[in-house]
C-alpha cells in the first residue's frame, strides 16, 4: 500500500493511475457501446439487457462503486496534474507555436471537463430520469427514444461523443506510454488500436443520437 | 625559480610504480580535514574533483559555465587513445609512449609521457564502468579506429561525441559526490585571483557571475584545470568562454609558464565567412581519407570549382608529399594551405580557403558509400555553409585548435608554487611541441583520475600547513585587486567594445604568431600588441555594473589577460630559434620546406617567470632523452 | 537583410521584464543566429545601451549552453539544430523574430535571455550516475554489451542538457531530459544494480523541482536538438513501475543538495 502511495506521490504515478482507471472506463464503454447499439435491433433487447444487469443486485452496486472510484481517481489525478502544469509555467510565452502536439492531446483537459459534465448529465438523464420528464424505470429503450426527441440534447450527446473519441484516441495512445509500452516495432499497431477503438466506441455510441436526429426512431 | 621536475629514478617502466610506493599517504581520518579547491570541471577538473572526494577530501569545484557538464571538453569529437591492444595489432605501452614523444617532436618529458601511456588502459576501464557508451562491435567488444600519427588502432570513440560522453561520465561521478555533499560545486563562478599565504597556494578569489559578488575560498591546495588558451587568437575551435585568465593570474603570482608559443593548428575547419565570424568549427580529420585537397593553379581564378578543368588544378599535397599525399600530418597540411592562400590562390570569401573535393571518391565508391562514412559531417557542413558537399567541393581552412603550452608542472603535477597543481590542457606536461589526435582526452583523464589523486596526497601529507581561512588579509587584498580591475573597466567609458580589441589582437596573433612565424613578424607583433593594450585601457567601453550578471565585464577581464599573454606567446616564439611540431619558424626549414629542429640548443622546456613592471625571465628545464633516440620526422 | 527583433529584456532575477523591439540591419545569411545577436549587441553598445545577455559557449551544438525561444519554438525553426548552429538563411528579409528565454518556474530568468537550469544538475546528482569509484573498475571488455543496446544507450546519452524539452513542453515537463539519462544508464549492464534506485530518486527530484507532468504532447521530441525520442519516457515509466513493484530501491532523502 505504501508503495502505491509513493507511486501516486509522483507525477508519473498519477499518470499511471489515470491510465489504469482510464482503461477500466474504456472497458466499460466498450460493453456500454455494444449493449446500447442493441437498440437498433429492437428496443426490447435493451430493456432485457438492463433487466439482466439489475438482476445482478449487489454485484451491480459493487461495479457501479468501482466505476465511480475510477472516475474520481481519474479526475483527481487530472486535476492535480493540470494544476502542476499551470504552476510550472507562471509566465507564458509571447509567441508559442505547437509543432506536433495533436488536437486530441491538446483537448485532453477541457475535453475531460466536458466529459465529466456529460457523465453527470447523462446519469441524471437516463439512469435516474431526473432530467427526463416522462422517464420510466426499466423502459430503457423508450427512455432513449424519448430523450433524444430533444434536438439540443441529441446534439449535446454528439458533441460529447466527438470529444470522447478525441480523448480516447490520445488517451489510449498515451496510456501505453504511461505503462511503459512504447517500441517502434509496434507503435503503428498502437496508433491503429487507439484510433480504431476511439472510432468504434465513440462512433458506435454516436450512432444512437445521430439516428434519432435523422428521425430513425420516429 | 625551483624547476626540479622530481622525476623518479630507475628504468622508465618502473618509475611510476616505484613513485607510487614512495608517495606519502594521508590517513583516511585526516583526509576529511583537508580542503582542496579544484578550478575547472572539464575532463581533468571533474575527474580530479570526483576522485578526490571519493577518497575523502573536502572538495570545492568551480566553473564559469552554468553547469560543470558544459566545460569545453564536451566538444571533442574524434576519440581517446589507450594502449589496450584489443585489436591485437601490436600496440603496447611503449608504442603509445613512443608515438606520443615522437608526435610531440621530442619536446616532452619522457617519464611523464610513459606514465600517461601506462594509465591509459585504466581510463577505458573506468569510463566503461561509469556507463560511457563507447562504440562496440557486433560481438559486444569495444571498437577501435586508427588516428593520425599511429600505425595501430587504439582510439576508442563514442560516435562523433567522444569528449561529450567522457565528460558526462566524469560529470556524473562529480554530481554523485555533490549529491553526497562531498563536493561543493560553484557554477557560474570565475576565478580571478590565486591567493598565496607564506608562498603556498591557499585559495582563490572568484566572482559569482550572477550576483557579481567577489568571494574568497580558502583551502589546503589549489588545482587548476582551466583548459587551453587558443582563444588568444580570437578565432579558434575553442568555445567562446575558453580563456587564459586563471593560468595567467597564477603566472603573475609566480607560477612558471612553459612553452606558451606551442599551439596546434588543425587543418580541416570550416573557413571564415565574414568579419562577424565568432568561432571556427572543426571538421573531423578523417575527411582527408577520401577528400582531395586542391586550389586553382592560376592566381585570382574566380571560376566556380566545377568550371576549373583538371589540368588547371593544383593538388598541392599530392604534389609535395607524394607518399602521404592528402594525409600529411596536421601541421604540414595546415601550413601548405596557408601558403597556397598567401600565394593568392585561395578560394571562397576573402580567398582564405582550399577545396576538399570528394568528387573522385564519389565516382569511385558511389555517393552512398561516402554518405555512410561522412554523412553527419556533410550535414554539419551544409548546416553551416548552406552548400551541399556532395555536389560542390567543401572549403576548408586551418584554425587554432589546441595549446600544448601551459603552466609548468613537475612529475607530481605541481607547479613551482607549492600547493598549486595544474592538470589537463592547462599544464604543459605531455604533448611537447605537437599533440597527437585523441591524446588530449587521455591526458586530461589520466591527470584527474589516476595521477593527481595520489600525488596531491603526498603534498598534503608532507606540507606543514598553518590554519588559514578566508578572513586572512591575503584574501582581502586579492579581492580588492580583482574588484579594482573591474571598476576600472567600467570607468574607462571609451568608444570600443571589448570584442573589437579581442579581434584586433586575434588578427595580429594569427598573422604573426600563427601557423608560420618569423623574426620580423614576431617583432612586429611585439610592437603592436602593447599598442593595442594601451588603447584598450584607454578606450574600452564596458557598460552596466559589477553587481549584476554582466557578460561584457567578464569578457573584459579575459581580454585584458590575453592582451598581456599574447605578448608572452610571441616572446617565446621569438626566442625559440628552431622549428618543431606546431612551432614553425620560416627561418628554420630545410630547402624543401620541412621543419628544422635545433636539438643542440633547444632540447628544453622554456619557462617564463613574471616580473612586475619588467620583461619576463626565460628559464629552462633541460629534457634528457635517456630511453629514446631523437629522430627527424619525415612524411615525404 | 533587415530583421525586426522583439526581444525579452530583464535586468535581473527579481526585476520586471518586457519585450523590446530592435532592428538588425545588414544581416548576412551566412551568420549564425548568435552572430546576428553579436552584431546587434555591438551596435547597442556603441549607442550606450547594455548588450542583450544570452547564454552560449561552444557554438557548435554540443555544450547545450545556448537556448532561446525563437518565434515560438526552442532553438528556432530548423529541426535537430541548436540556436548556435541555426543560420540566418532560415529567415528572410523583413521578418519579425520574437526571442524569449525558456519559460518554466524551475528555470527562473537570471537576466534577459539567460535562465538558471541548475535543476537539471540536481536531477543528475540525485541518481543519474553509476557508482563506480575511481580505480574500482574491471577490464573494459569483461562485460560484453550487445551493439544494439549500446547504440540505443548512445542515442539517449546524446542529450546535451539544453532544456529545450522543458521550454517546448506545454506542461514544462522535464521528462525527456530525465528519461534520457534513466534510459542511457538503464540500457547498459553496468547500470543494472542501481536501476530501481536511480529512477525512484531522479523522478522524486524532478518533481521536487516543480516541473510539470507528461501528457505525451511530444513537443519535446520535436524541439530536441539531439532528437532524443519520447520512447525514453516510456522506458522511465516502465522502470518506475517496475521499481515500485519490486520495492528494492528507496528515494535518497539527502539527494538534491547543491
Ligand atoms: C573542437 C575540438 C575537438 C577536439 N577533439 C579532440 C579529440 O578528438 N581527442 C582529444 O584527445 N582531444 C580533442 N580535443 C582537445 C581536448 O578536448 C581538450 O584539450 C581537453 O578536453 C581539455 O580538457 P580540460 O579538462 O583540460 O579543459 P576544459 O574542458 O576546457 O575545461 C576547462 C574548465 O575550466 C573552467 N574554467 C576556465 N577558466 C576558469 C576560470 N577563470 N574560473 C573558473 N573556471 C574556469 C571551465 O569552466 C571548465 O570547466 C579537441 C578540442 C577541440 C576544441
Ligand atoms: C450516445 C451515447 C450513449 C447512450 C445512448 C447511452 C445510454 C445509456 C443508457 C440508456 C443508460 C441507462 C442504462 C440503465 O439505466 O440501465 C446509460 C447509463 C450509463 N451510461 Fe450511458 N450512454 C451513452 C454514452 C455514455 C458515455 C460516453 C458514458 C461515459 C463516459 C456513459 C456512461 C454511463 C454510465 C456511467 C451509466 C450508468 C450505469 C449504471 O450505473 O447503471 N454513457 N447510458
Ligand atoms: C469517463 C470517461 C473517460 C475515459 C475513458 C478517460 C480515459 C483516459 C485515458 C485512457 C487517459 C490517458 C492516461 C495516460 O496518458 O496514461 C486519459 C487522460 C486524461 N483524461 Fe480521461 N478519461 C475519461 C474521462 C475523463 C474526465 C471526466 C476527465 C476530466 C475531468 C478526464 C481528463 C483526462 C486528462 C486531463 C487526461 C490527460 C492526463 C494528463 O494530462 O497527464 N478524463 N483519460
Ligand atoms: S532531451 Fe533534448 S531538448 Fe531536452 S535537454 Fe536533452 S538535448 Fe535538450
Ligand atoms: S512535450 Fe511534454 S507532455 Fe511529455 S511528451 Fe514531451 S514532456
Ligand atoms: S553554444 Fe554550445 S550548444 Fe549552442
Amino acid at each position: 500500500m505504501n508503495r502505491l502511495f509513493a507511486l501516486w506521490g509522483t507525477t508519473v504515478g498519477k499518470k499511471v493511475a489515470m491510465a489504469a482507471t482510464g482503461i477500466v472506463m474504456i472497458l466499460f464503454l466498450i460493453s456500454h457501446m455494444i449493449s446500447n447499439v442493441l437498440i437498433f435491433r429492437n428496443p426490447e433487447h435493451l430493456d432485457s439487457y438492463a433487466a439482466l444487469l439489475r438482476s445482478l443486485g449487489p454485484a451491480l452496486w459493487v461495479a457501479r462503486a468501482g466505476l465511480l472510484a475510477c472516475v474520481l481517481i481519474h479526475i483527481a489525478a487530472a486535476w492535480q496534474l493540470t494544476m502542476l502544469a499551470r504552476r510550472a509555467r507562471p509566465i507564458t510565452y509571447a509567441h508559442h507555436e505547437y509543432r506536433v502536439a495533436t488536437y486530441a492531446s491538446r483537448t485532453m483537459r477541457w475535453g475531460g471537463v466536458l466529459l465529466f459534465v456529460f457523465i453527470v448529465f447523462h446519469i441524471l438523464h437516463f439512469t435516474t430520469g431526473t432530467l427526463l420528464p416522462g422517464w420510466q424505470d426499466g423502459r430503457v429503450g423508450d427512455n432513449v427514444k424519448l430523450g433524444f426527441q430533444s434536438v439540443p440534447v441529441a446534439i449535446f450527446y454528439l458533441v460529447a461523443m466527438l470529444f470522447l473519441g478525441l480523448h480516447f484516441s490520445h488517451g489510449i495512445w498515451s496510456a501505453f506510454q504511461t505503462l511503459g509500452l512504447n517500441h517502434p516495432s509496434y507503435n503503428r499497431s498502437r496508433r491503429l488500436l487507439a484510433w480504431g477503438l476511439a472510432l468504434a466506441v465513440a462512433g458506435g455510441l454516436a450512432t444512437i443520437p445521430a439516428a434519432a436526429l435523422l428521425g430513425y426512431f420516429k | 625559480m625551483n624547476l626540479d621536475a622530481k622525476v623518479p629514478g630507475g628504468p622508465l617502466a618502473d618509475k611510476w610504480d616505484r613513485h607510487l610506493a614512495d608517495l606519502r599517504l594521508v590517513s583516511p581520518a585526516n583526509k576529511r580535514k583537508f580542503h582542496v579547491i579544484v578550478v575547472g570541471s572539464g575532463l581533468a577538473g571533474a575527474s580530479a574533483a570526483a576522485s578526490l572526494a571519493e577518497l575523502g577530501y573536502q572538495v570545492s569545484c568551480f566553473c564559469f559555465q552554468d553547469s560543470p557538464r558544459r566545460a569545453h571538453s564536451i566538444a571533442a569529437q574524434g576519440g581517446i587513445n589507450a594502449a589496450k591492444n584489443y585489436q591485437n595489432d601490436g600496440d603496447s605501452t611503449w608504442r603509445l609512449f613512443y608515438d606520443t614523444i615522437k608526435g610531440g617532436d621530442f619536446r616532452a618529458r619522457e617519464a611523464n609521457v610513459y606514465r600517461l601511456a601506462q594509465v591509459s588502459a585504466n581510463i577505458i576501464d573506468q569510463c566503461v564502468a561509469q556507463g560511457v557508451p563507447f562504440a562496440r562491435e557486433y560481438g559486444g567488444m569495444l571498437a577501435n579506429r586508427s588516428f593520425g600519427g599511429a600505425q595501430v588502432s587504439r582510439t576508442f570513440y563514442a560516435r562523433g561525441q567522444t569528449g561529450q560522453q567522457l565528460l558526462l561520465g566524469a560529470y556524473q561521478a562529480l554530481e554523485r559526490m555533490i549529491g553526497k555533499g562531498a563536493v561543493k560545486m560553484y557554477s557560474r563562478h570565475e576565478m580571478l585571483e590565486l591567493v598565496l599565504v607564506n608562498g603556498r597556494a591557499r585559495g582563490i578569489v572568484a566572482r559569482d557571475l550572477v550576483t557579481g559578488e567577489m568571494e574568497s575560498f580558502a583551502g589546503d591546495a589549489v588545482v587548476l584545470a582551466t583548459g587551453g588558451y587558443g582563444n588568444a587568437f580570437f578565432l579558434s575551435t575553442n568555445a567562446k568562454g575558453c580563456n587564459v585568465t586563471a593560468a595567467y593570474r597564477a603566472y603573475k603570482k609566480g607560477a612558471g609558464f612553459a612553452n606558451p608559443c606551442f599551439t596546434q593548428i588543425h587543418p580541416t575547419c570550416i573557413p571564415v565567412s565574414g568579419d562577424y565570424q565568432s568561432k571556427l568549427t572543426l571538421m573531423s580529420e578523417s575527411l582527408r581519407n577520401d577528400g582531395r585537397v586542391w586550389v586553382p593553379k592560376a592566381h585570382g581564378d574566380s571560376r566556380g570549382p566545377r568550371d576549373v578543368p583538371e589540368s588547371e588544378r593544383d593538388y598541392y599535397l599530392e604534389r609535395k608529399y607524394p607518399s602521404f599525399g592528402n594525409l600529411a600530418p596536421r601541421d604540414i597540411a595546415s601550413r601548405a594551405a596557408k601558403e597556397a592562400c598567401d600565394d593568392g590562390r585561395g578560394v571562397g570569401p576573402g580567398g582564405r580557403g582550399v577545396y576538399l573535393d570528394f568528387s573522385s571518391s564519389i565516382e569511385r565508391l558511389g555517393e552512398q558509400a561516402i554518405r555512410e562514412r561522412y554523412g553527419n559531417l556533410f550535414e554539419m557542413y551544409e548546416r553551416i555553409t548552406g552548400e551541399n558537399p556532395y555536389r560542390v567541393p567543401m572549403r576548408i581552412y586551418p584554425a587554432v585548435h589546441y595549446t600544448m603550452g601551459g603552466l609548468w608542472v613537475d612529475y607530481n603535477l605541481m607547479s613551482n608554487l607549492p600547493g598549486l597543481h595544474v592538470v589537463g590542457e592547462a599544464n604543459f606536461s605531455d604533448h611537447g611541441a605537437n599533440r597527437l589526435g585523441a591524446s588530449a582526452l587521455m591526458q586530461g583523464l589520466a591527470d584527474g583520475y589516476f595521477i593527481l589523486p595520489y600525488t596531491i596526497g603526498d603534498y598534503l601529507a608532507g606540507a606543514k600547513l598553518e590554519k588559514v581561512d578566508a578572513t586572512h588579509a591575503a584574501f582581502r587584498e586579492a579581492e580588492q585587486r580583482a574588484s579594482a580591475q573591474l571598476n576600472t573597466f567600467l570607468s574607462i567609458n571609451g568608444k570600443r567594445s571589448v570584442d573589437s580589441f579581442h579581434k584586433e589582437l586575434g588578427h595580429v596573433m594569427w598573422n604573426e604568431c600563427g601557423m608560420a612565424r618569423n623574426r620580423e613578424g614576431l617583432q612586429r607583433a611585439l610592437k603592436k600588441i602593447p599598442e593595442i593594450r594601451a588603447e584598450f585601457w584607454e578606450n574600452v567601453k564596458v557598460l552596466g555594473s559589477a553587481e549584476t550578471l554582466n557578460q561584457s565585464l567578464e569578457k573584459a577581464g579575459r581580454v585584458a589577460d590575453f592582451l598581456e599573454f599574447g605578448e608572452l606567446m610571441c616572446q617565446d616564439a621569438l626566442q625559440r630559434e628552431e622549428s618543431c611540431g606546431g612551432h614553425f619558424r620560416t627561418e628554420y626549414q630545410t630547402p624543401d620546406g620541412e621543419a628544422m629542429r635545433n636539438d643542440h640548443d633547444f632540447t628544453h622546456v622554456a619557462i617564463w617567470e613574471y616580473q612586475d613592471g619588467a620583461a619576463p625571465v626565460r628559464h629552462q628545464e633541460p629534457l634528457d632523452f635517456e630511453f629514446v633516440k631523437l629522430a627527424t620526422r619525415s612524411y615525404k | 537583410m533587415k530583421l525586426n527583433l522583439k526581444i525579452w529584456r530583464q535586468p535581473g532575477p527579481a526585476a520586471a521584464g518586457a519585450m523590446q523591439s530592435y532592428v538588425a540591419n545588414d544581416v548576412s545569411e551566412h551568420m549564425s543566429f548568435l552572430e546576428m545577436l553579436d552584431v546587434v549587441n555591438e551596435e547597442l553598445q556603441t549607442k550606450g545601451e547594455e548588450p542583450i545577455a544570452f547564454d552560449h559557449d561552444c557554438r557548435e551544438g554540443i555544450c547545450g549552453t545556448c537556448s532561446l525561444m525563437i518565434n515560438g519554438t526552442p532553438h528556432g525553426p530548423k529541426r535537430a539544430t541548436t540556436t548556435c548552429q541555426l543560420h540566418m538563411r532560415s529567415f528572410s528579409d523583413g521578418d519579425t523574430i520574437t526571442i524569449e528565454p525558456w519559460r518554466a518556474k524551475a528555470f527562473p530568468v537570471l537576466r534577459d535571455l539567460i535562465v538558471d537550469r541548475s535543476p537539471f544538475d540536481r536531477i543528475i546528482a540525485s541518481g543519474g550516475f553509476i557508482s563506480a569509484p575511481t580505480g574500482s573498475a574491471q577490464d573494459a571488455n569483461a562485460i560484453l554489451v550487445p551493439k544494439p543496446d549500446s547504440d540505443l544507450a548512445m542515442d539517449a546519452a546524446a542529450c546535451i542538457g539544453c532544456g529545450a524539452c522543458v521550454a517546448a513542453c506545454p506542461n514544462s515537463s522535464a521528462m525527456l531530459f530525465t528519461s534520457a539519462k534513466v534510459a542511457h544508464l538503464g540500457l547498459l549492464p553496468q547500470g543494472q544494480p542501481e536501476r530501481d534506485q536511480r529512477v525512484l530518486s531522479m523522478v522524486h527530484q524532478m518533481d521536487l523541482e516543480e516541473f510539470g507532468g507528461c501528457t505525451l504532447f511530444a513537443e519535446c521530441e520535436d524541439a530536441c536538438p539531439k532528437e532524443i525520442s519520447v520512447e525514453n519516457i516510456a522506458r522511465l515509466n516502465r522502470d518506475l513501475i517496475r521499481a515500485t513493484v519490486r520495492d528494492r530501491g528507496q528515494v535518497h532523502v539527502e539527494s538534491g543538495a547543491g
